[in-house]
């Protein structure tokens, strides 16, 4: 078999807090295949955004080693790693088209090159109307998806998103479901996606971890088996209601857990 | 009438009818001539002292003086906010001295600053830079307070250093915060250099008026008073629009 693109070994976080140290996750054994679609689901608070900030190289873990193409990964984010957050990340002073540029017009990328990929990923993201105006002109939606082609422009091996639609509608989460999908398929990254909603978990990614309640850690992966060309009309075939359903059972617990002994 | 147009219009009036009542109440003897002298003669006299240029030398020196002393409290005050923001304990340290600075009387210093500096301009630019430059300090800080933090995840991502960091995300961020700062600093910049001159010095705008003061010379001191405030006033308004202009395509008024 193919070297993981991503492989975590004995991961685990711990936060040093005044009420003293806070295990917020692992051990974490993990790998992630090279053009994978994966996904990660657990209940709130988990430590699903710090899995995600130590394969960025935004966190280092307290033990463990994470490795992104055979290298170790240091205090810093590596080359060709695209992350996109939850909050909205975008630079209220620059218009859309500068939000998109921002980190390609660090890298070492000819001018001319650098508009051909904003046009792409403007057209991709569905913003050509949008180039000119303000990210405090956009909706929440179109935020995201300034953030996504920014991390897109960059033509990173892995992305990295966190809950990105945990924000958005449900109409609109699948139809960014869609893109993503699209995105996926452009690209050949591997693509990692947190996120709380087990249908976008099922709907999207071909392996799907679930996570246990604090300390995080991984309770079983699931394949779902999905044809490359899929998109989010397989909500309606019934294997999807299986998937969906086998994540629930899993995860149904481990929701109760984070609740707390009073549900 | 667009709504902007009616603003600007009260604003106007606002200045235009005081004036007036005080023009009346001149030339009516309610305000002797001993006490001021109507409101259009101080526009005359102004018009003649500009045209003469007998005190243009005056009028230069003091607005380089506050010019100079603004555009380093600015600078030094963006700096050393940025540097105080990274090192919190420092911070820490001075945070007290901040919020009491505005009960020290910077001018208490000046006979310091002049025994120190002589009597040239180094002690009047000294009392309008001490005086702005925590304004925009605490300004910074407060803009830099208010940065997001997956904005400075995202100046990671990028792989963006220190100071890369700085200049381009969070201190553009902090903008809003910092024009706070920066018109303060403008405010404050006059304040020290003419109070100062006005106090001890040898030449410029608050030494004349002190001047004219000393021998009751009202037609002097009156055109020069409004000197200052025409000047200063119209500095802090283009200083204001572009503030209002920066807000609104960030659309703070959404
Ligand atoms: N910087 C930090 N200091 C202390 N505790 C933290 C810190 N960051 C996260 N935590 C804690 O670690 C746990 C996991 O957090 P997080 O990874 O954000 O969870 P999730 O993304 O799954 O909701 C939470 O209990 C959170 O309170
Ligand atoms: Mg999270």
């Amino acid at each position: 078999m193919a070297a993981p693109h991503v492989s975590m070994r004995g991961v685990t976080r711990v936060f040093p807090t005044q009420k003293g140290a806070l295990h917020a996750l692992g051990p974490v054994d993990l790998d992630l295949r090279k053009g994978e679609f994966f996904a990660v689901v657990g209940p709130s608070g988990c430590g699903k955004s710090t899995l995600l900030e130590m394969i960025a190289g935004l966190a280092p873990p307290s033990a463990g080693t994470v490795e992104f193409e055979g290298r170790a990964i240091g205090s810093d984010v590596p080359d060709g790693v695209g992350v996109v957050f939850q909050e909205n990340a975008c630079f209220p002073w620059l218009n859309v088209a500068d939000n998109i540029t921002f980190g390609l017009r660090r890298l070492p990328v000819a001018k001319d090159e650098v508009a051909r990929r904003l046009d792409y990923a403007l057209g991709l993201m569905g913003l050509r109307d949008f180039a000119a105006a303000y990210p405090a002109q956009l909706s929440g939606g179109m935020r995201q998806r300034v953030c996504i082609a920014r991390t897109l422009v960059t033509q990173p091996r892995l992305i990295l998103l966190d809950e990105p639609f945990g924000a958005l509608d449900q109409q609109t989460r699948l139809l960014m479901g869609d893109e993503l999908l699209n995105l996926w398929r452009a690209t050949g990254a591997t693509v990692l996606l947190i996120t709380h909603a087990l249908d976008e978990a099922a709907m999207l990614a071909d392996r799907v971890a679930v996570m246990s309640s604090r300390p995080g850690c991984i309770l079983e992966i699931i394949e779902t088996g999905w044809s490359a060309d899929r998109d989010s009309r397989i909500v309606s075939d019934p294997a999807f209601g299986a998937v969906t359903g086998k994540l629930w059972g899993l995860l149904r617990d481990q929701s109760l857990n984070a609740l707390g002994p009073a549900a | 009438m667009s709504r902007a147009r009616r603003i600007a219009l009260y604003q106007a009036l606002a200045v235009a009818i005081p004036v007036l009542l005080l023009e009346v109440a001149c030339r009516v003897g309610l305000i002797q001539p001993l006490t001021m002298p109507t409101p259009s003669s101080m526009v005359v006299g102004l018009v003649e002292i500009l045209a003469s240029g007998r005190i243009n030398a005056a009028i230069l020196k003091t607005l380089a003086n506050v010019a100079a002393a603004f555009v380093l409290a600015s600078v030094a005050g963006v700096a050393l906010g940025a540097l105080l923001h990274r090192a919190a304990p420092v911070r820490r340290l001075l945070e007290p001295l901040f919020s009491t600075y505005y009960a020290i009387p910077i001018y208490a210093f000046y006979p310091l600053f002049i025994v120190v500096f002589g009597l040239g301009d180094a002690p009047q630019v000294l009392i309008g830079f001490m005086l702005a430059l925590v304004a925009v300090i605490v300004s910074t800080l407060n803009g830099l307070d208010s940065v997001p933090r997956v904005l400075i995840k995202t100046a990671r991502v990028c792989r963006m250093n220190a100071v890369q960091t700085a200049t381009q995300v969070t201190l553009p961020y902090a903008a809003p915060h910092l024009f706070t700062g920066v018109k303060l600093a403008a405010a404050y910049s006059f304040i020290g250099v003419i109070g100062a001159e006005f106090i001890m010095s040898q030449s410029g705008l608050g030494y004349e008026i002190r001047f004219a003061f000393d021998n009751l010379d009202n037609q002097v001191m009156y055109p020069l008073i409004l000197l200052i405030l025409v000047v200063s006033v119209t500095v802090n308004f283009t200083l204001d629009h572009w503030d209002k202009a920066l807000r609104a395509r960030r659309g703070a008024a959404r």
